[in-house]
């Protein structure tokens, strides 16, 4: 299928050989994998009733897991945004002892099978956990509450915001920064007023990969948020329910609504990216 | 520039930037290191015999086996079609390139259950071929099949995602000069290409392997955790905890964990050596541009 | 090798790069492509070669039809601008790999590949230098192992973009009368693409001039000087400004008032003189003037 506008013209010379095999594999490989399962998804959510459909996304259970979904998402990288361009700094600008161990723990989240970082978590923060018992006796409960669930999607979104930040500052020219400070600028406004609107794109950037990742988060989340339909069921979560429920047409439309808000957050951002390119 | 603050520009941290650098590290340790330390002082909590009877048990060892399994397959196929796809995104020019580039990213976008979901949607009894499947007795979904096709959609971008900014780099120019020469395309990719991105290579298939190895909300709606059969190690994990086996969950964490630090490992040394080699590829053309303003000069320092 | 294009159109987006040109170059010429950069010569050069596929029209070589042939079988030697040397290879390397690609049957043994890179590189004058890496050479270097590299294979046909673009004056010099000679020796048919008209002329047989995608004049270094077709040749070939006058009675050149004018207030002017016709301005005459600072 994605041969066919390429065969409607007559196909150029080849510049360089290969065009045929590499067109084969890789036309076969996106069809069968991406492109046939995302028609299925059509298929499915298509031959459903609509009422149906309407239903399982009208309901408040949906409502409340794409609310938290999306809520916890957005809280949490609001939350990694300042977080993690102070750690990009840091590593960036200042002599920190074992500075390359730390640089390389930003990726922890990344290398780190999403089983393992959820059960680590939980057991951090949960009742008996050592964080968890610390914070008991202030009234404060992190796991199988929504505040779990935010804390879990900061650990998933962190590095993104730290590795999109990280090369505008390294980047910075040292010699606006020496202007500044030699026009009268002290250093805070200095970092106010210069640094950080150069900063300002990058960061926004990360916030928003990290929170379209977070969006469909589902390793690190589930087993900290406890799961407890309307308050702590993520929508991904919600989705798997379905399903177990064989309610194949409730999972794709859940799935669907999800699949949409990505795309629409990818899409801006190559927009804005590209506007950046050519601004 | 990078290099240069990298060296020497460094400074001691004093006042607010202190409290900036101290704030920064402690809650990265606050939120990152402290679950990489607790999996491993749980795994070996109940000391190293259960941590052993926990990596050894039956169960473990079919779901290891199982996740070694899922990787070889996958790591293959993901290194041949990586290396076609990037050769086409690269090296050919035709329409709907762009269309294919997006294709091929969006895995990385979709929710991990949502991949999985989409296989039960297409191959699942209820599912889109379900029906055709089940006349054929072919099962893929709650069976390995299944696991082995999230898995391969959850990591088709990586290889690609490394080799092709890295081929960019590079540029077309010693391969159509190979072609030139009389070299046809098997040997235009042997002689050639492989060995200037070797280790982009190496590098996406590692990230690749890797995720393959670790990868659990797709493969938990796929696989019906069926035990002995369809469990890898992540759902292996799963079910430890779910079951209160919390040392053995942990334990066999470890292992999953130990191959994310390989990875973090490998990932800063091939890192370097792949950003080397896009160095290395505009210098040369910094070095040719340099030489049209009339420096003829040996080159070798502008590359060191 | 005789080779020949025939209404060849290639256009890069809105960008017409090549907009119905036929050239034919006969077996045993050199012949240069000469214009302002992003004229459509380089695009030219890559169509012939089988680097770039054209919109419309048809490649020859040897009165065959190779159009939908691509680089590899074609024949034909290409040498690039940057050089584009394998960079992980060996200077022997780069000029043994055309040997060492070719299929089986016709493939040189060892012995003989040996020999023959060792010929090349004494041609090229590099026999000291077989082991070391591209980047571990000068410019002129690199230049003259591209130039083995490409007649390693023994190609009917060679094809040189900008081949000295990227070298400091001098060693373009002694590398242009280099390569004269050298075709001199082998008699291999050779297009040159240059936007430098003093190479073009003291290398080629005959000059094409192109420009905006069209071929705006063919003929040998003298015709094109005394009798540019168009008053873009007559600029780009002798990169001075025209002027308008008439000779008078008594030998002396009255200039146009507009001519005057764009000489400006320089006070020496050099006249060359010569047979010069522009379409249509015959009967008056043009001269051929450059101005002295």
């Amino acid at each position: 299928m994605s041969a066919a506008p390429v065969a409607s013209r007559p196909l150029p010379t080849p510049r360089l050989p290969g065009f045929g095999v590499s067109l084969g594999i890789t036309s076969v490989v996106v069809g069968a994998l991406v492109v046939l399962p995302l028609i299925a998804l059509v298929v499915v959510v298509a031959r459903a009733e609509p009422s149906h459909v309407m239903e399982v996304l009208g309901s408040e259970r949906t409502l409340m897991a794409y609310g938290l979904s999306f809520g916890a998402s957005a809280l949490a990288a609001i939350l990694s945004a300042p977080l993690g361009l102070g750690i990009a700094w840091t590593l960036v600008r200042y002599e920190v002892p074992g500075r390359r161990f730390f640089d390389a723990l930003v990726d922890l989240p990344f290398a780190m099978p999403t089983a393992v970082s959820g059960i680590a978590l939980t057991q951090l923060w949960g009742p008996s956990g050592v964080f968890g018992a610390a914070l008991q006796p202030l009234g404060l409960e992190v796991a199988f509450t929504r505040a779990g669930v935010v804390l879990a999607l900061i650990f998933v979104s962190l590095p993104f915001v730290v590795r999109t930040v990280q090369p505008v500052i390294e980047s910075f020219p040292r010699e606006t920064e020496e202007a500044a400070a030699s026009l009268g600028a002290d250093r805070v406004t200095t970092f106010r007023r210069v640094i950080f609107p150069a900063l300002r794109p990058a960061l926004l950037a990360g916030a928003t990969l990290g929170f379209a990742r977070a969006i469909g988060e589902y390793g690190s989340v589930v087993f900290i948020a406890g799961n407890v339909p309307f308050r702590t069921e993520i929508a991904p979560l919600l989705v798997l329910v379905r399903l177990e429920e064989y309610d194949y047409a409730g999972a794709a439309a859940i799935s669907t609504g999800m699949l949409v808000a990505s795309g629409a957050i990818l899409v801006i951002l190559s927009q804005r990216a590209k506007g950046l390119r050519h601004g | 520039m990078a290099e240069s603050r990298d060296q020497h520009a460094r400074e001691r941290p004093h006042g607010l930037g202190l409290a900036v650098a101290i704030t920064s590290i402690a809650l990265l340790c606050l939120l990152v290191l402290a679950p990489l330390a607790i999996v491993l002082v749980e795994g070996f909590a109940d000391g190293v015999g259960t941590f052993v009877e926990a990596v050894t048990d039956e169960a473990t060892v079919s779901a290891l086996v199982l996740t070694l399994t899922v990787v070889a397959i996958v790591v293959p196929f993901h290194t041949v079609f990586g290396i076609a796809a990037a050769w086409l995104l690269t090296r050919q020019d035709f329409r709907g390139k762009a269309l294919l580039g997006t294709l091929i990213d969006l895995p990385f976008t979709v929710s991990p259950v949502v991949s999985g979901l989409l296989f039960v949607l297409l191959f699942g009894a209820r599912g889109w071929l379900g029906p055709w499947l089940r006349d054929h007795e072919i099962r893929i979904v709650y069976a390995v099949p299944g696991v082995v096709l999230a898995t391969l959609f959850v990591t088709l971008p990586f290889v690609v995602r490394e080799l092709v900014p890295t081929m960019e780099a590079i540029g077309r120019d010693e391969e159509e000069a190979a072609a030139s020469l009389g070299a046809g395309g098997w040997q235009i990719l042997w002689r050639i290409t492989l060995p200037r991105v070797r280790w982009a290579l190496f590098y996406g298939c590692v990230l690749c392997g890797a995720r393959a190895a670790g990868e659990f909300g797709a493969v938990s709606v796929v696989s019906g955790h069926v035990r002995g059969e369809t469990n890898t190690l992540p759902l292996h994990v799963e079910i430890l905890w779910g079951e209160y086996h919390t040392a053995a969950a942990f334990s066999v964490a470890t292992m999953l964990a130990a191959s994310g630090l390989v990875t973090l490992v490998l990932r800063s040394f091939l890192e370097r050596r792949v950003r080397a080699s896009k160095r290395a590829a505009s210098a040369a053309a910094d070095a040719s541009a340099a030489v049209a303003l009339g420096e003829d000069t040996p080159m070798k320092g502008a590359l060191s | 090798m005789s080779l020949e294009a025939v209404s060849v159109r290639k256009t890069f987006g809105k960008h017409k790069a090549l907009d119905d040109v036929s050239v034919k170059i006969a077996g045993g010429e050199l012949v240069a492509l000469l214009g302002p950069s992003g004229g459509g010569k380089t695009t030219l050069l890559r169509v012939l070669a089988g680097l770039e596929s054209p919109d419309a029209g048809v490649v020859r070589i040897r009165g065959e039809e190779v159009t939908r042939n691509g680089p590899h079988a074609r024949g034909v030697g290409f040498v690039f601008q940057h050089y584009a040397l394998f960079r992980e290879m060996t200077v022997f390397e780069n000029v043994a790999f055309g040997l060492r690609v070719k299929p089986r049957g016709t493939r040189p043994d060892e012995a003989a590949i040996q020999k023959r890179v060792h010929e090349l590189l004494g041609l090229v004058q590099l026999e000291g230098l077989s082991g070391r890496h591209p980047d571990q050479l000068s410019g002129g270097q690199r230049q003259r192992v591209a130039l083995a590299r490409a007649l390693a294979v023994e190609p009917k046909i060679l094809l040189l973009d900008e081949p000295f673009g990227a070298l400091d004056a001098k060693v373009r010099k002694e590398l242009r009368s280099w390569l004269r000679r050298l075709h001199d020796e082998l008699h291999v048919t050779t297009i040159l693409v240059t936007h430098d008209q003093e190479e073009a002329f003291e290398i080629a047989d005959r000059v094409l001039v192109i420009h905006e995608g069209r071929i705006h004049q063919d003929g040998t270094p003298e015709v094109l000087l005394t009798t540019p077709a168009s008053p873009f040749v007559a600029d780009f070939v002798s990169e001075s400004a025209i002027v308008h006058g008439t000779l008078d009675d008594e030998g002396a050149i009255v200039l146009d008032e507009a001519s005057r004018g764009s000489l400006g207030a320089s006070k020496g002017a050099r006249v060359a003189l010569k047979k010069v016709h522009v379409a249509g301005a015959v009967p008056r005459g043009a001269t051929h003037t450059s101005s002295l600072d």
